[in-house]
């Protein structure tokens, strides 16, 4: 039985090892390149004596960086993954959590690195990359690996203000991969023109099957997605032929009318998630390219990447929901009510994650980790850890699940899950800021600050890109002489959502 | 132009618009902000910008995405 995720390649080397693995428009990786690149980076690290720990990758978005993750796992290690559009606050908060020895830099990150005030052993992958690989230490590593194992630590927004590192292991992804890859018929064939950063999980999607299938994944530039033709030429010279990005950036081409131009005719499999797709700009997908399959795809980052699909095949009205779905194989959903008994059909629960596709926790974080990853409480008769979500749902009356809304402040901005509390922990800390609020204008698609102190909102602004990634900066700062709040002394933020509505 | 100016300041109130040369080519302007912004033109101006004009040479600044502006409101004219 597999039980290493790294057993993908061993196949698919055999088969095509010249072919193209992974590319962006600088580097191209076969996989006897990445095969070369995670043996050479496997043996520096155990040359370095790294065994079992969270190694730094902070490395530009390339081709390089996932051959490096993937030494890292060769090394028996697991990779967490940082980028220079992180802040130097929340990095540092990264580093004290994980506690790591060592970080693998590139030239593009190497000064920002040496300038951390936790200090680490600083290794180029130019260099290590050059390490001659020790076979049998590698051997030795991959013989006592076992599949519970970590091999990645991503990072979530916290609601304190202090980021949550979700840790996964060889068997959730093992298990993640082989049923998304059945459910949306990834084969050798299958082309992908990555959209999501490497940081977070949204990228298994392509990195694994890739591995698996002796597939091909293309590392779209960043820069593409404002400009939708010159995305779509891109999709069509690459002869790219699935997509799995967040919705905002597949609403951009429509609702653009770039179809009128340019139509992406080489896409089969499209799958969307972490946002609601509107369904006007569902249409007029559909229409560009009939013959595609279309996927909603839904999941927390505890629990894998995705846990639940649908495949968009009937019509929608103008206002209905697209719903999330079934759960993958080998994972059941629990709808559970307030009084952790099970929903019924039609009436609202929290969603719960019960299955192998459930991560291990979060790292160094045994109080967050006990909130949401909890005893099954339908089940008394031996320990079962389940992940709830704090989404709500329900089973309509076809028995598909559809996602309804957050228990708490938790938002979904731009295919960015992000707690708006960790906004206001962060505004907080600017020395002149007395109070501050934040809101989520849902329909505007806007992420809106109030404020009292003495600071404009413009330095206010340069203040907050220090300590917040650019997708949690807020997209409208408003200055109040007074906050409002309600009876029980706190902050009213049904009062702000009001006098945004009004403006 | 004012308006336009207020537009921008808007969605980044931590730079001088007047002068900045490189909103795309600098990495000022995200693909959210372009987003946003296209809306905003489209509102204040009653000007649709479609996809061809979304060029990086049309947004590296106030000034061309102002030309852009005019140009379209000349060709309604």
């Amino acid at each position: 039985m597999q039980n290493n995720v790294l057993d993908y390649l061993e196949g698919s080397l055999q088969r095509v090892p010249d072919k193209i693995a992974y590319a962006d428009d600088q580097v191209e990786l076969s996989f006897a390149d990445v095969k070369r690149i995670m043996d050479s980076v496997g043996t520096g690290l155990l040359n370095k004596g790294c065994n079992r720990e969270p190694v730094i990758v902070f490395m530009k978005k390339s081709p390089n960086t996932i051959a490096t993750f993937f030494g890292v796992i060769n090394a028996g290690c697991y990779y967490v993954p940082i980028d220079s559009e992180m802040p130097a606050t929340r990095i540092n908060l990264i580093l004290d959590n994980c506690k790591p020895r060592v970080i693998i830099c590139d030239d593009s990150t190497i000064d920002i690195a040496n300038d951390f005030d936790y200090k680490a052993d600083i290794v180029l992958f130019s260099e290590i990359s050059q390490t001659a690989a020790d076979v049998q230490a590698l051997a030795q590593v991959r013989k006592r690996t076992i599949d519970t194992d970590p091999i990645y630590i991503v990072f979530t927004s916290g609601s304190t203000g202090v980021p949550k590192g979700v840790c996964a292991c060889h068997r959730s992804v093992i298990d993640y991969i082989e049923q998304l890859s059945e459910t949306l018929g990834f084969n050798e064939d299958t082309v992908f023109g990555n959209q999501t950063p490497l940081y977070f999980d949204a990228c298994l999607k392509e990195l694994y099957p890739t591995l698996k299938f002796g597939a091909t994944t293309y590392l779209i530039p960043h820069s593409y997605f404002m400009f939708p033709i010159k995305l779509v030429e891109y999709i069509n010279e690459h002869n790219i032929n699935t997509v799995c990005w967040v919705v905002s950036a597949l609403t951009m081409i429509s609702a653009f009318a770039t179809f009128d131009t340019v139509v992406p005719h080489t896409l089969k499999t499209i799958a969307f998630g972490s946002e609601v797709f509107p369904i006007k700009q569902f249409r007029l997908w559909r229409a560009a390219v009939p013959e595609a399959k279309f996927f909603n795809l839904y999941g927390p980052t505890e629990g894998t990447g995705m846990c639940c699909y649908y495949p968009v095949e009937r019509e929608f009205a103008d206002d209905e929901v697209i719903p999330v779905g079934f759960p993958f194989k080998n994972t059941e959903i629990l709808l559970l009510k307030e009084d952790n008994t099970l929903a019924k059909q039609g009436e609202q629960g929290e969603i719960c994650i019960r299955g192998t596709s459930v991560t291990l926790g979060y790292y160094n974080n045994p109080e967050k980790t006990s909130e949401a990853y909890v005893q099954n409480p339908l089940n008394t008769a031996y320990p079962e850890i389940i992940y709830r979500t704090g989404d709500m749902g329900h089973i309509n009356e076809r028995g598909e699940l559809v996602f309804h809304s957050r228990k708490d402040f938790q938002i979904k901005h731009m295919g960015h899950r992000i707690e708006l509390g960790e906004i206001e922990a962060n505004v907080n800390l600017v020395p002149e800021i007395k109070l501050s609020g934040c809101i989520y204008a849902k329909e505007q698609g806007k992420i809106v600050l109030y404020y009292v102190g003495d600071i404009t909102e413009g330095d206010l602004i340069k203040a907050l890109k220090s300590k917040l990634p650019r997708y949690m900066l807020p997209n409208k700062v408003n200055r109040l002489e007074e906050m409002p709040f309600t009876a029980n002394g706190k902050i009213d933020r049904v009062t702000l959502t009001n006098m945004y509505n009004k403006k | 132009m004012n308006e336009l100016l207020e537009i921008l300041s808007d969605l980044h109130p931590e730079v001088d618009f007047a002068t900045a040369t490189d909103l795309v080519d600098g990495g000022i302007l995200d693909s959210f902000d372009i987003v946003s912004l296209i809306s905003e033109i489209n509102e204040e101006f009653d000007v649709t910008i479609g996809a061809s004009e979304l060029t990086p040479e049309n947004f590296n600044s106030a000034e061309a995405i102002y030309a852009l502006i005019k140009e379209k409101l000349d060709d309604e004219d």
